[in-house]
């Protein structure tokens, strides 16, 4: 099939208006879709999030953790999320949202159940850029199972390779690690809050 | 539909399949291909990625200086593959889940830019499409294919069904890089003697 003709010659306004003309068409329709979509991925997210509270601290009490959020503070000052889960007013557990830098694929956000007595009851990762196949197995239940009813503060909360009871996923140590760290500072910031305001 | 319009279709599928015969996209190939399920929704995000942007180059083909071409097709590339990016959190975050890190990938996937340099900015829009469509086809059968045979080797399942026992171990190489490459070159093997050339 023979090209069409080039009607545009390689001058430098018809290259500069070329360029400048699919940039702004391209930032309007980024811009457009944006919007548009915006307020359908938070509320994805919002549910992801609901959904792995109530899957991790189970559904026996009567407030809406998810309304009821406050903020606590880890080591290094950063924000973590707390929802904590009441019965008749009194806390029965609670979970929160945190993260660790550690991960293979960088940023690695996970919420994590504790209960009152500082046992874990569980974890979802809701935010992974971890490899498909391999550190993505952290969030699933043959490795998540280990976690629970352990304490994040006793030397069991570990890998094996690093003294503790933990079977790291195999070939996503590094994975595996970023979950007991990003737990670790989840339960370090609550301690730190409520040795301040004798919750415990 | 005539002859032309049908070779256009039908060439991506097997005479120049993009991963087997031309060996373009390697990249996202060789990453994402750890499962078939991984494989079929790269494939079917790249589909629709090379269809906007085949019809995008060949709508503004006779406006663009040739100089300028290529930074031209890679902006409306990565816009296009932002707005895919956006829709799959918003409408499938399951999806986004699986696939989230590779589909900005697609930006430099050489397939898409190879078509439209090839092919879209010589054709008319319909024939564009015609062979987005196929070549997109093409690397998705190709991508879940790959991902299929690592998926059953390397962790004895197939589209997320298990059928190999709790204690049994699968190669687990086969879900690692190399196993990538070991497993497309049997592929490439295989392809090539069903093609009966050399």
């Amino acid at each position: 099939m023979p090209s069409p003709k080039r009607k545009i010659s390689n001058n430098l306004s018809a290259m500069i208006f070329s360029l400048v003309g699919v940039s702004v068409f391209s930032g309007l329709m980024l811009g457009f879709v944006y919007e548009q979509t915006k307020a359908p991925i938070q509320a994805a997210q919002n549910r992801l999030e609901l959904e792995a509270i109530t899957d991790i601290i189970g559904s026996d009490y009567d407030n809406n953790p998810f309304e009821d959020k406050t903020y606590i503070y880890d080591d290094n000052g950063n924000k973590l999320e707390f929802y904590p889960a009441r019965k008749d007013g009194q806390i029965k557990a609670f979970a929160i949202k945190t993260f660790s830098n550690k991960a293979f694929g960088g940023k690695l956000e996970l919420i994590a159940g504790f209960g009152i007595n500082g046992k874990i009851l569980g974890y979802k990762v809701v935010n992974s850029q971890e490899t498909p196949g391999l550190g993505t197995k952290v969030s699933e239940a043959d490795f998540a199972e280990q976690f629970r009813g352990l304490r994040p503060q006793s030397p069991a909360f570990n890998v094996r390779q690093d003294g503790g009871e933990i079977d790291a996923v195999t070939s996503a140590t590094i994975s595996s690690r970023a979950v007991i760290d990003a737990i670790r500072k989840a339960y370090n910031a609550y301690r730190k809050l409520s040795s301040g305001d004798k919750h415990e | 539909m005539n002859s032309i319009s049908r070779q256009n279709l039908t060439r991506g599928l097997i005479r120049e399949n993009p991963i087997f015969v031309m060996m373009l996209g390697m990249c996202p190939t060789l990453g994402v291909s750890t499962s078939a399920l991984n494989g079929l929704g790269m494939g079917v995000a790249t589909l629709f990625v090379l269809i906007l942007s085949n019809i995008a180059v060949s709508l503004v083909k006779s406006l663009i200086p040739d100089a300028v071409r290529i930074p031209c097709y890679i902006v409306i590339i990565a816009s296009f593959v932002t707005v895919i990016d956006l829709l799959i959190k918003a409408y499938t975050p399951a999806l986004h889940g699986a696939l989230g890190i590779y589909i900005p990938l697609i930006v430099v996937n050489c397939i898409i830019l190879g078509r439209a340099e090839a092919f879209a900015s010589k054709n008319t829009i319909w024939q564009s499409i015609l062979d987005a469509v196929g070549m997109g086809m093409g690397f998705t059968i190709g991508l879940t294919i790959l991902g299929a045979l690592r998926e059953i080797l390397g962790a004895g399942a197939i589209f997320g069904y298990r059928f190999l026992s709790a204690d049994a171990s699968p190669a687990l190489l086969f879900i690692m890089p190399p196993g990538a490459f070991i497993a497309l070159a049997f592929l490439i093997i295989i392809f090539n003697k069903l093609r009966g050339n050399k």
